[in-house]
C-alpha cells in the first residue's frame, strides 16, 4: 500500500511538472520515438516496452507525442530507421534491444541534439547516448526461491536463450536461491539459441519434463513452455509479463518488466531541458522489476518467505549475490558477507558452484 | 467453370505494362487499406513512394539508402535467377549469405589488427567461397542421392543460423566486448571495413559487385552457350538432354553460382552496413531476394528495377509506420499486394480466362 501511495504522489508531482513544462513549449509536443525488436503483441519483451510507452503517453498527454516502429532487425535497418526518425524531428529515441548498440552510437554522433536511450547495452561512444538496464536477476532470485521450495522431484528445468552475461546471471541468481531453499535441488539447463521460438521452446520443455523436472523456468519470450507445463501437469513461471491466461494451472508468478517509471522520468527530464546521458541499472527498489500475482498453488508459508525476500531486496538490505560463493570450478569468488560488484555481474561468464554442465561457447 | 487458356502470342505491350499497372493497382488497393485503418491514403502513398526519393526532409539520406538496401537483394537475386531459369530451386540463399559473412568475418578477425590491403580481397574470396560451399551441400546431395534441393537448401538456413549464433556468442565474440555477444566492429578495423566509396552516395563495394553480377548474368544468359543450356533445361528438359546438357553439371553450377553471389552479399554486408557478426545478423535478404528475382521476371535488368522498387517500399514503409502510426503488418500486406498484382497480371497477359469446359477435356469425357 505504502508503495502505491508513494508512486501516486510522485506521479502527481511528475504530472504537475509536465503541465509546467507544457506551458513553456506550448505548441510543438516533444517527439519521442521507440524502436522494437518484436511486435508489441508478443506478451514478452516488446510488450513490456510498449506498455511503458503507452503509460508515458497517457501520463504526458498532449505535451509528448510517442511513435514506434516494430519488428526492427538489429543492424543496418535499425540504423536507417533511427536516422529517419531523427530527420523527422524526433527529440528522443528509445532503442529497446541490446543489438541496436553500434547503430545507436553511429546515429547519435550524427544528431547531437537528439537524446538516445539504449536498453541493456554497453557502448557509449557519443555524449548523447544513455544506457539503461534492469536488475532482472533480483526477480530470478525470487522465482528461484519459489522453485526450490516447491519442487518435489528436486529437479528444475531451465530454458535458456543465448549464453550471454544477462542469461548466465539469471541462472546463477535462480540457482543460488533455489539451493538455499532446498539443498537437494538440481538445475537442468537447455540452450535454445533463440529469444522467441515457440516450437523449440516447447520441445525443450518436453525434454526437461521427461527428465523429471517438475518446474520450468524460461529466459525466452514465448508462452510455449508454460502451455507444455500446463498439459503435463507441472509448474512454471511467466516471462516479462503476466502469462496466467496461457497456463492458469501451471503459472506460479512471473517477473514483470516495468519500464514505465524510467521512461516517464527521462522524458520529463528532456521536457525540462535537464536530460543528460547516464548509465543506470535499476530494479526492485525503483519498481522496474515486479511480480505477477502469486498463484494459489504457492503455499502460504512460501508466499510469506517470498514476500520477505522481495522486501529485503526492495529496501536494499539484501543483495542476491552475497558471499560466501564459489565459482563452478570451486575457486572462491565472494567471501563471507561480500557482495558482487556491478562490473563482474555485467560481464558474468561463469556458473556458481553446484550447477552442473558447461556454458556453451 | 473458369479455366485458363494459354495465349498463343502474349502481347509485347502488356509484357512491359504489367509491372507499372501492378504498382498502380497496389497504390489503389493499398490506399483503400490505409483508409480503412483510418489514415489519409494519399499521405501514406506519398510517404512510401515519393518522400524517400524527393522530400526535402528525408531524400538526401534515404535516396542513398536505397542502394544500400537494394544492393544485396539484387546481388543475391541475379544469382538465384540463373538457377530458377533452369528449374533448379535454391531456396537457401539466406543460409549461404550467413556462411559467406561468417567466412569473411573469420578471415578479417584472424588477421586482426593487420593493416595489409590484402585483408579485404581475401575477405571477398572467403565470402564467395563460404556461400559456394554451403550451396554445394544441396548440390552434391541432389546429384549423388537425388535429394530435393528445395528442402535441403531451406533446412540448411536453420543450421547456418545456429552457427551464426554460436559464432556471435562464442568463437567470434569481441574479446573487448565485456562478455556481450557480437564480434568486433569491422567498420572500426580499417583493413576490413567496407565503407562508402563516395560520401553520401550509399555506394559501397557491394553495390559495385551487384552491378558486375548483373552484367555477368546478362552476358551469360544472352551470349554464352551455358546460358542457352540453362534456358533449355528450364523450358524443355528432355530436349536439353538430347542437346547434350549434363543435368548434374548444371545443378552444381547454378547452385554454386547463386551460393557464391549470396556469400558475397553477406561479406559486403558484414564488413559494411551491418558492421559486425551478431546473433541476428541475417535480416531476411536471402528470402526477400527470391521475391525480387520473380518480381524482376528472372531478367537481370528487371531484377535491378525490382530490387530498387522493393527497397523503396521498405524505406518508405518505415516512414509511413512512424509518421502515421501504421502497423508493420499493414506495410507487409502492402508489399504482398504488389507481388500478388504482378503475378496476377502476368497470368492474365499470358493466359486468357474462358468460361465453360475446355474442348479437350470434353473430348476426354
Amino acid at each position: 500500500m505504502k508503495r502505491r501511495e508513494l508512486l501516486a504522489t510522485s506521479a502527481a508531482a511528475l504530472g504537475l511538472a509536465a503541465t509546467l513544462g507544457s506551458t513553456a513549449r506550448a505548441q510543438s509536443p516533444l517527439r519521442v520515438g521507440f524502436i522494437y525488436l518484436g511486435p508489441p503483441g508478443d506478451f514478452g519483451w516488446t510488450y513490456a516496452h510498449d506498455q511503458a510507452r503507452l503509460t508515458a503517453q497517457e501520463h504526458f498527454g498532449d505535451t509528448v507525442e510517442t511513435f514506434f516502429v516494430e519488428n526492427v532487425p538489429e543492424g543496418p535497418d535499425s540504423e536507417r530507421i533511427m536516422t529517419q526518425m531523427a530527420l523527422s524531428g524526433a527529440d528522443m529515441i528509445f532503442a529497446t534491444s541490446f543489438g541496436y548498440g553500434p547503430s545507436v552510437n553511429a546515429v547519435a554522433q550524427r544528431f547531437p541534439d537528439v537524446a538516445f536511450e539504449h536498453a541493456t547495452g554497453y557502448l557509449q561512444e557519443a555524449p548523447n547516448v544513455s544506457l539503461y538496464n534492469s536488475r532482472f536477476y533480483q526477480g530470478r532470485a525470487v522465482i528461484g526461491h519459489i522453485a526450490g521450495r516447491m519442487t518435489e522431484t528436486n529437479k528444475v528445468g531451465y530454458i535458456a536463450s543465448f549464453p550471454i552475461p544477462e542469461v548466465i546471471r539469471g541462472i546463477n541468481a535462480a540457482y543460488i536461491h533455489a539451493k538455499k531453499a532446498n539443498p537437494d535441488v538440481e538445475f537442468s539447463i537447455v540452450w535454445v539459441y533463440s529469444w522467441f521460438d515457440p516450437a523449440q521452446e516447447a520441445a525443450a520443455a518436453e525434454a526437461l519434463i521427461e527428465q523429471g523436472c517438475d518446474i520450468m523456468m524460461q529466459h525466452t519470450d514465448s508462452t510455449a513452455p508454460l502451455t507444455v507445463a500446463q498439459d503435463a501437469g507441472v509448474l512454471g513461471f511467466g516471462q516479462a509479463s503476466d502469462m496466467t491466461q496461457f497456463a492458469p494451472d501451471a503459472h506460479l508468478t512471473a517477473i514483470i518488466d516495468n519500464w514505465a517509471p524510467y521512461y516517464m522520468h527521462r522524458i520529463q527530464e528532456k521536457l525540462d531541458g535537464t536530460w543528460e546521458a547516464g548509465n543506470v541499472w535499476q530494479g526492485l527498489p525503483e519498481g522496474e522489476v515486479e511480480f505477477a500475482p502469486f498463484s494459489d498453488k504457492i503455499p502460504a508459508d512460501v508466499q510469506e518467505e517470498t514476500n520477505a525476500l522481495i522486501e529485503s531486496m526492495r529496501n536494499r538490505e539484501y543483495h542476491p549475490f552475497t558471499g560466501p560463493l564459489n565459482r563452478q570450478d570451486g575457486t572462491p569468488w565472494l567471501a563471507e558477507g561480500e557482495t558482487a560488484d556491478d562490473g563482474t555481474l555485467l560481464g558474468m561468464n561463469f556458473y556458481v558452484e553446484g550447477i552442473s554442465g558447461e556454458i556453451p561457447s | 467453370m473458369l479455366r485458363l487458356e494459354k495465349r498463343p502470342n502474349p502481347s509485347k505491350f502488356w509484357n512491359y505494362a504489367t509491372p507499372v499497372t501492378a504498382v498502380l493497382l497496389t497504390m489503389v488497393a493499398g490506399g483503400i487499406l490505409f483508409m480503412l485503418l483510418g489514415k489519409n491514403p494519399f499521405e501514406a502513398i506519398k510517404l512510401i513512394f515519393w518522400d524517400p526519393l524527393f522530400s526535402e526532409q528525408f531524400a538526401s539520406y534515404s535516396r542513398p539508402q536505397l542502394l544500400v538496401k537494394a544492393g544485396p537483394l539484387i546481388l543475391i537475386a541475379v544469382g538465384l535467377s540463373i538457377g530458377f531459369r533452369a528449374g533448379i530451386w535454391n531456396i537457401g540463399a539466406e543460409g549461404q549469405y550467413i556462411i559467406g559473412a561468417l567466412c569473411a568475418a573469420g578471415v578479417a578477425l584472424a588477421f586482426y589488427p593487420s593493416e595489409s590491403w590484402l585483408v579485404f580481397p581475401l575477405m571477398i574470396v572467403a565470402g564467395a567461397f563460404g556461400g559456394w560451399l554451403w550451396a554445394m551441400i544441396p548440390a552434391i546431395l541432389k546429384t549423388r542421392f537425388n535429394t530435393n534441393e528445395i528442402l535441403v537448401s531451406l533446412l540448411l538456413v536453420y543450421v547456418a543460423e545456429k552457427l551464426l549464433a554460436a559464432a556471435a556468442t562464442g568463437f567470434m565474440r569481441n574479446p573487448d566486448g565485456a562478455g556481450f555477444p557480437g564480434s568486433r566492429n569491422l567498420n572500426q578495423y580499417p583493413a576490413a571495413a567496407n565503407h562508402e566509396l563516395f560520401a553520401n552516395t550509399g555506394l559501397h563495394w557491394g553495390g559495385v559487385a551487384a552491378f558486375i553480377a548483373v552484367l555477368f548474368t546478362y552476358i551469360l544468359l544472352q551470349r554464352h552457350i551455358l546460358g542457352y543450356h540453362v534456358q533449355l533445361a528450364g523450358q524443355a528438359p528432355r530436349a536439353a538432354r538430347f542437346a547434350g546438357v549434363a543435368p548434374a553439371r548444371l545443378v552444381v553450377l547454378c547452385l554454386g553460382l547463386s551460393g557464391a553471389f549470396a556469400g558475397l552479399a553477406g561479406m559486403f554486408e558484414v564488413a559494411g552496413p551491418a558492421r559486425q557478426i551478431t546473433i541476428d545478423f541475417n535480416a531476411g535478404y536471402g528470402f526477400t531476394a527470391i521475391i525480387v528475382a520473380f518480381l524482376g521476371r528472372l531478367h537481370p535488368v528487371g531484377i535491378v528495377l525490382a530490387g530498387l522498387l522493393l527497397a523503396l517500399t521498405y524505406i518508405g514503409g518505415e516512414l509511413a509506420q512512424f509518421m502515421l502510426n501504421l502497423p508493420a503488418a499493414a506495410i507487409q500486406v502492402f508489399q504482398g499486394m504488389l507481388l500478388f498484382f504482378l503475378l496476377a497480371l502476368d497470368v492474365l497477359s499470358n493466359y486468357r480466362i474462358r468460361l465453360g469446359v475446355s474442348p479437350r477435356a470434353s473430348e476426354a469425357v
